[in-house]
């Protein structure tokens, strides 16, 4: 026996023992870590800038830009400023993305139920095209549409031509321009007046059948007074439009609206390619939705097409929002690859042409990566909010 | 008394699945008459040009005069297309890689081949500082190949095995950060994953060959690939964070706390208990990740390197061979979609084997 030893003590625990210690031991290494590496990039920049020659700040994009892009949906000619070519870019990587989004989600719908189809050949075809498009990588598409297919249409000079109005050559389609005339105003206001009551009507009759149970018909009615209204503005105004047909003149078309290549091109690969992965989304969802759901249905009267357009789709739009927003996301982002066959897109014009006529590649990257973060984070705010509303609601 | 009935008319087997799997309802028998007559009028000619017309053999891009397809454009060139500019005396360094990762991956494909489990660790651990000796050289008597030389199908394999063997670490440090208790790791993590998520791969390459030499010491430099391998790395790590975090929140909670009841600290709690079963979960995931990686890998043509699109892009532009456009991107795309189809096979029926039909 050792009877020196001190009576026993409840065993102190170590500092470095202890969780929470380690924790904020563990945060503020982390935090000096970074805070470190942040310093030394920012001190290395600047050095290797100085070095360089690079000036640094924003005031480049007040300078006048000297370069012109074959397309743009804002004035824009050398003369204007670089600031000007990053907008100009901008609003085509919006315009491209927007085309291919409507477009890939209405081929990727309609592919998605083919795969559902109980025609064999139908649902084998659906499933071929899936299979092939989505193991392709997206630039090699992009390539073939554009290298492989636009470039070998006949040249202008041998446009296909459909009925003297609509021309396809290997510079672009060309599509008639329609041009106000004054008195146009009227039918624009026909057309703001007929949304205006269609909205109205529709509230009317949600809220008469909620009252009454009686249905009345406002997918007719909306489509009569949408298109209605606008004719009859137009053919009481005496039909102020005109349309400017594009001609050949020299070697090319002039007048009319031109669907440039580049951007046909894009627009092609983006949806085939992106519908392919939205069919997939499609079909699972509605495969999610339980068979008895369906039966139910039918067994309270409700007929194949109100089965699903109210009970199977509602409920497969829950499954298919999330997966469908991170497609949105990859078609936004993908579209960049513009850059490799020359759409003046963001990347193309700003990142590309601006930032070598600069050399300020420190703001032109973080206006460009500003850029696709505000884009994809709006993307997913807004398909959070319709997600929020098409979700279960439980107790 | 009741007569018995005759047994229901059966009809001939085909015939009854036609009539039911095909022309069903009016509106199938439409779409299967369009469809049959699409599919006739454009089987003839795609074949005629793919093989009956085709050219395969020959001496020089003279000998391609037939209406078909011009395959001999890609056997005369296919080396360029595997190795780029590798020199021919050296090229077997890279076969025996080639070789290697077959060895390797292959089997993985194979359910109950032998050691298949010791072979897919060699793939990820011993087979990458194989390479790494192999491939470049410089030591042990190889010669020196520089990294620009290095191109085609060899390139592209490159990339994504070191995007994959260098995302995987990185993503699971970033996704076990992601749900850790401690604010500011779990931020930075957080920041770190969204960004890179939500930006193009393109903006990121442009930037791993534009801003990294602006970030690095004076006289610090890379070589362009070496570049683009830390942009695609990062950029994966990303991806793959995400893929392994929702590995981790699939483990029931009592796992982790039964790891906790037995004493285990955190480290060897994730270590023995947490990972092991969160990435064999994640485990298909990882693989459409990859895929995803694989064809994300020829976006560096338009940072100028030589990947297998990349060489069959510069040589259809080549004025010697004239409209052979069609015939690269053919064979660049059968290439991707053997590896892909196979891959994404491979990871739907591991997810069906996994799936153990009582999850949530």
């Amino acid at each position: 026996m050792n009877d020196t030893n001190p009576p026993l003590q409840p065993s102190r625990s170590k500092p470095w023992n202890d969780p929470r210690v380690r924790a904020i031991f563990f945060q503020v290494v982390a935090l000096a870590v970074i805070a470190w590496s942040g310093w030394t990039l920012i001190e290395n920049t600047l050095a290797n800038m100085e070095s360089r020659g690079i000036s640094t700040g924003f005031g480049f994009l007040d300078q006048s830009a000297g370069f012109g892009i074959i397309m743009s949906l804002i004035p824009y000619d050398a003369t204007y400023s670089y600031g000007r070519t990053f907008f100009v870019g901008l609003l085509n990587t919006l315009l491209v993305s927007a085309m291919g989004i409507v477009a890939a989600t209405i081929l990727g719908f309609i592919v998605g139920v083919a795969r559902l189809s109980s025609n064999w050949l139908i649902a084998k075809l659906s499933l071929a095209y899936i299979e092939v498009i989505r193991n392709i990588p997206i630039l090699l598409q992009i390539f073939f549409w554009y290298f492989a297919v636009l470039r070998s249409l006949p040249t202008p000079r041998q446009s296909v031509d459909v009925g003297g109005v609509f021309f396809l050559n290997n510079r672009g389609l060309y599509l008639p321009d329609p041009i106000a005339q004054p008195g146009f105003g009227w039918v624009e206001a026909a057309l703001v007046i007929a949304i205006v009551a269609v909205v109205v009507i529709k509230r009317w009759a949600k809220k008469r059948q909620q009252a009454t149970g009686q249905i009345f018909p406002t997918v007719k009615v909306g489509i009569g007074i949408l298109i209605g209204l606008p004719l009859l503005a137009y053919l009481v105004t005496g039909g102020p439009l005109q349309w400017d047909v594009p001609a050949l003149k020299g070697f090319n078309f002039g007048g009319g609206i031109t669907l440039i290549p580049e951007l046909a091109a894009l627009w092609v690969a983006l949806t085939l390619f992106t519908a392919a992965f939205i069919a997939e989304i499609v079909r699972s969802g509605i495969l999610a939705v339980s068979k008895g759901q369906t039966e139910a249905a039918r067994a309270l009267g409700l007929h194949n097409g109100l089965t699903l357009r109210l009970v199977v789709i509602p409920q497969a739009m829950r499954v298919i929002i999330p997966p469908l927003t991170s497609q949105y996301l990859n078609l936004f982002k993908n579209s960049s690859l513009a850059t490799a066959i020359g759409y003046p897109d963001l990347v193309s014009v700003f990142m590309g042409t601006t930032l070598n006529q600069t050399g300020q590649a420190v703001e032109v990257v973080a206006m460009t990566m500003a850029v696709y973060l505000t884009v994809s984070l709006l993307i997913s705010f807004f398909m959070n909010l319709y997600n929020r509303a098409a979700a279960l609601k439980e107790r | 008394m009741s007569e018995s009935m005759a047994p229901p008319k059966r009809a001939f087997a085909p015939i009854r699945w036609m009539r039911e799997n095909l022309f069903n309802t009016w509106y199938n028998v439409l779409l299967t008459v369009v469809v049959v007559y699409m599919i006739g009028t454009s089987v003839g000619p795609l074949l005629n040009w793919l093989f009956l017309d085709a050219t395969f053999t020959g001496a020089d891009p003279k000998d391609c005069i037939g209406d078909g397809a011009c395959w001999l454009f890609i056997n005369q060139r296919l080396n360029f297309f595997m190795y780029g500019f590798y020199p021919d005396a050296q090229q077997w360094r890279v076969d025996i890689m080639f070789l290697l990762l077959a060895v390797a991956f292959v089997p993985q494909f194979i359910e109950r081949f032998p050691a298949r489990r010791w072979l897919g660790i060699f793939g990820m651990t011993g087979l990458p500082i194989i390479g790494y000796i192999l491939i470049p050289g410089g030591w042990f008597g190889l010669e020196e190949v520089q990294s620009h030389k290095w191109g085609g199908l060899m390139l592209t394999l490159i990339l994504a095995y070191v995007g994959i063997i260098g995302s995987l670490p990185l993503g699971v440090i970033l996704a076990l950060g992601r749900r850790s208790e401690m604010p500011i790791i779990r931020g930075f993590c957080v920041i770190f994953i969204e960004v890179w998520r939500a930006v193009p791969l393109i903006t990121v390459l442009f930037m791993a060959s534009v801003m990294l030499p602006l970030f690095l010491p004076e006289g610090m430099n890379f070589e362009k690939l070496l570049r683009a391998l830390i942009g695609i790395t990062l950029w994966q790590s990303a991806y793959m964070a995400e893929v392994i975090r929702g590995g981790l929140q699939a483990i029931p909670r009592g796992q982790y706390e039964a790891a906790s009841a037995l004493g285990l600290g955190y480290w060897r709690k994730m270590r023995l208990i947490i990972l092991p079963q969160a990435l064999t979960l994640v485990i298909p995931g990882i693989v459409n990740t990859f895929i995803g990686l694989f064809m994300d890998t020829t976006l560096v043509l338009i940072i100028g390197l030589f990947d297998i699109l990349g060489t069959v892009q510069s040589t259809i532009t080549d004025p010697s061979w004239q409209n052979v456009a069609t015939e690269g991107y053919v064979f660049v795309a059968f290439c991707f979609w053997v590896f892909c189809f196979g891959m994404s096979r491979y990871s739907q029926n591991l997810e069906r084997k996994l799936d153990t039909g009582h999850k949530t």
